[in-house]
């Protein structure tokens, strides 16, 4: 077995007290005081995730745009430097290899970055690829950290507290300088539905950032727990659940970072042909009227009782008083309103589909 | 006068004669953090030993309940059925279901309450 790896701050995530568990591939907090407490945070005011296991690789060269276009279906051609898009890599067949941000640092300079689970195969399939484009390809996840600061206060303590002007970033927009002389990359992202920040830097300057958050009292410390139940209840999808190798973003609904009009992307015909004939199945929101709870994996079935679906991610929402899944389900089935049943453990629990946004996004924009 | 025994699957079952309340164990409820529902059986099905009877659901996942002892529920705590937080407040004085012991030598392969500290302190490292 591989060792687990940690972050910069693992220790300090111990020595606090942080519930550790292995989330691809490191060791991380799932939760410090609890997760209800810690999405409330972020939710209400702000707090602060350790998320350096993220992966982060550089594409640069002459062909470096032409490339990237070529491994994400998400349209970088008419990007301005200083922007990101989010979108995904496709494999041959429509299927997710990893879904991901592309910053446009200028042109012909590009910083993506990917899940923690999957760099090694991400950097593989970046490299294999490659092949007749001139691009350098550099996988700098080894020696980035990042830290994502996120909440409705998240502004005023990134000025504040870490001394990181922040009102004139837009949403998806970033900006990079020195602090301290040390290079930082900031911007205004997150995977929360709130508003907030996402800073990319070296161990060192991310230990000093995460111990002046820390000192202030201004920002929660926040494990991966509630980091997942706030994207869930924002419809945002997680790799491994809502995409993987064998979903398509069509399947998933997120056809709108899929970009037809570009001459030619991995995947391309796959996907062109499922928007215009349709898929097999798509995701959905369920929703049950009992307190029982779905989780990943779990049958979703029709009033016939014959399995028409799985349960992609489930909780007893924490902003939404409710039991509610994401669910892959064949179509017809996906229809709004209709009457489904999941079944946990030995019974089956009505439940009826909605849509996938359970909880209201709160993002600055214009 | 009541006497409480722990399994190591972090259940307990306070005994008074052929009755037993079985619940989950303080160091279970911390374990798992905010309970948000509690899976429970039926009154009169019937539980064995060792076998799964309900689950009890945190925020990040489900964990079985195994039953400490076997034989038929007589009632189950309704007052989870709205409030599962109650296994979290007080789970000693919030137990799950009430069983008929079928066969009270079971208790005999359970730990007393000072045999479960040493083991929850051995769980711990």
């Amino acid at each position: 077995m591989e060792e687990i790896k940690k972050t910069c701050l693992h220790g300090r995530h111990v020595a606090m007290g942080a519930q550790m568990t292995p989330f691809g591939g490191f060791d991380m907090p799932i939760q410090y005081e609890g997760i209800v407490e810690e999405h409330n945070a972020v939710r209400n005011e702000c707090g602060v995730f350790d998320v350096s296991h993220m992966g982060e690789v550089l594409v640069t060269g002459p062909d470096a745009e032409k490339y990237v276009g070529h491994i994400f279906c998400n349209d970088v051609r008419d990007l301005p430097a200083g922007k990101i898009l989010y979108g995904m890599m496709l494999n041959e067949k429509g299927g997710t290899v990893d879904d991901l941000l592309v910053y446009k640092r200028a042109d012909n300079d590009f910083f993506l970055v990917i899940n923690a689970a999957n760099i090694d195969k991400d950097v593989a399939w970046i490299k294999g690829n490659a092949e007749g484009y001139d691009v350098e390809i550099s996988n700098l996840s080894d020696e980035l950290s990042e830290l994502a600061i996120q909440g409705p206060e998240a502004e005023s303590v990134m000025e504040q507290v870490l001394g990181i002007v922040c009102k004139e970033l837009e949403f998806y927009t970033f900006k990079e300088s020195l602090l301290d002389g040390k290079h930082i990359l900031v911007s205004r992202t997150g995977y929360t539905g709130e508003d907030g920040f996402e800073v990319y830097a070296d161990h060192d300057t991310i230990c000093s950032l995460w111990d002046a958050l820390m000192d202030s009292g201004r920002a929660k410390p926040c494990g991966l727990g509630c980091r997942d139940t706030l994207r869930f209840e924002v419809g945002l999808p997680l790799y491994g659940d809502e995409l993987a190798e064998d979903i398509s973003p069509i399947e998933a609904g997120l056809s709108m970072f899929v970009k037809l009009d570009k001459p030619e992307f991995i995947g391309k015909e796959v996907v062109e042909r499922q928007k215009a004939e349709g898929t097999t199945r798509k995701l959905v929101g369920l929703e049950l009227a009992d307190r029982a709870i779905p989780r990943h994996g779990y049958e979703v079935l029709n009033d016939a009782d014959e399995v028409v679906g799985y349960v992609t991610t489930g909780y007893r929402g924490i902003s939404v008083d409710k039991s509610i899944a994401a669910a892959l389900v064949n179509v017809p089935y996906n229809a709004k309103d209709t009457e489904l049943k999941v079944r946990i453990r030995r019974k089956t629990f009505p439940a009826r589909v909605t849509a996938k946004k359970f909880y209201k996004k709160s993002y600055k924009t214009k | 006068m009541s006497k409480i025994y722990y399994a190591p699957s972090h259940e307990y079952v306070m005994v008074d004669g052929n009755i037993g309340h079985v619940g989950i164990s303080d160091y279970a409820q911390k374990a798992l953090g905010n309970i948000v529902y509690v899976d429970m059986p039926e009154q009169g099905d019937d539980v064995t030993a060792g076998e799964e009877f309900g689950a009890v659901e945190s925020v990040k996942a489900a964990e079985d309940l195994l039953s400490p002892v076997s034989g038929a529920v007589l009632n189950i705590n309704e007052a989870l059925i709205d409030n599962p937080r109650l296994l979290n407040e007080d789970p000693m004085g919030n137990w799950i279901m009430e069983v008929e012991l079928s066969d009270p030598s079971e208790l005999e392969g359970l730990m007393d309450e000072a045999a479960y500290a040493a083991y929850c302190e051995s769980e711990s490292h």
